[in-house]
């Protein structure tokens, strides 16, 4: 009972802080990388990851935004330290040359797709064209036996 | 798709696998991943990759390592998380007091660390020597530094020395190396 109504404070807590627009710990470690490891920092128990974590536990205790620490942790690591590159300057071709690939290959495929559904429409035009009349006559003639 | 384009698909294709086959080649003939250090254990004396950084005690002052040129300087990167940092920092203080009067300089690099916690590092071991600041490493790649400590050594020419020595600096293993590469930075006869 006690774990339980400890796990249901902690939850509370959580989805408090989410809502009053504070900066939550799991989210920033996730948000952070670890510059030793490169890994994000909630993936790594490295000495330089557990004191950055303890840095962010400090400084969203002390009021900071998510944005106030990101900032401070960028000034003394560097914007690698950045699991998302910034969306400005140099950075956001990050963002926008994936999206700039896709929107590519989608017309590469509408355009191949279209080719495509063309050829066979005159393969069929083609075959249909080709059909012998002798043989289109034997055809009717056959399937005429079947009508009742 | 008409013949045309086709050829076009496939040429640029082609070109792309080229490239990318062009740019792995060049990697493995031409790129050094180690650095300089890198260099060293091939037993060449590169010259020591150039940087400029903030000193630790005062983030508007600049050291370049250019500005020490003429000078004997041991290079130390540390963190100061890193525990085998602790234990060596008493013997690179040593070091400096003992040479500097030859002329020798011990640089101390701290990377990938909070600064703050670098200057109480410096304190708690009564640390003199000058000491700059890389928080995001930028220096590590240039010179192959692959952990803390690490310790190289520059000669009055600005070219390595020596041998680059990783872990603590006296330590039964690494002892000896030392002292060799502390003689040769100041240029000593064996």
């Amino acid at each position: 009972m006690t774990r339980f109504l400890a796990a249901a404070l902690a939850l509370l807590a959580l989805v408090g802080a989410a809502a009053a627009g504070r900066p939550v710990q799991a989210d920033l470690e996730a948000e952070i990388v670890c510059p030793t490891c490169k890994t994000t920092l909630d993936q790594s128990s490295s000495p330089i990851a557990t004191r950055m974590k303890a840095y962010i536990r400090v400084r969203i205790a002390a009021g900071d935004s998510a944005t106030e620490i990101k900032a401070q942790l960028v000034e003394q690591f560097g914007p690698a330290v950045l699991a998302e590159p910034p969306k400005r300057g140099f950075d956001l071709l990050a963002w926008l040359l994936p999206l700039g690939a896709l929107a590519i290959g989608a017309v590469v495929v509408a355009g191949l797709a279209w080719t495509w559904s063309r050829r066979r429409d005159g393969e069929s035009a083609a075959t249909e064209s080709a059909l012998d009349p002798d043989l289109e006559r034997r055809v009717d003639e056959e399937l005429a036996r079947f009508d009742v | 798709m008409t013949g045309r384009a086709k050829t076009v698909g496939q040429g640029i294709a082609i070109a792309a696998v080229v490239g990318l086959l062009a740019l792995l080649v060049w990697k493995l003939a031409f790129g050094d991943g180690q650095g300089a250090a890198g260099s060293l254990a091939r037993g060449e004396n590169p010259v020591a990759p150039a940087f400029t950084l903030s000193r630790l005690d005062a983030a508007d002052g600049k050291v370049s390592l250019s500005d020490l040129k003429g000078k004997p300087v041991v290079v130390n990167f540390w963190a100061s998380w890193c525990i085998p940092c602790k234990d060596e920092a008493p013997a690179l203080q040593k070091t400096y007091e003992q040479y500097r009067k030859q002329g020798l300089v011990v640089l101390g690099v701290d990377a990938q660390d909070f600064r703050q916690d670098a200057k109480r590092f410096a304190k708690r071991f009564g640390i003199t020597y000058p000491i700059v600041y890389d928080g995001s490493g930028s220096t590590l790649g240039k010179w192959g530094v692959t952990g803390f400590p690490e310790t190289f050594f520059v000669d009055r020419n600005g070219r390595l020395v020596g041998e680059r020595i990783q872990g603590g600096i006296d330590t039964e293993r690494n002892r000896k190396a030392y002292a060799e590469g502390v003689r040769l930075a100041l240029g000593e006869a064996p």
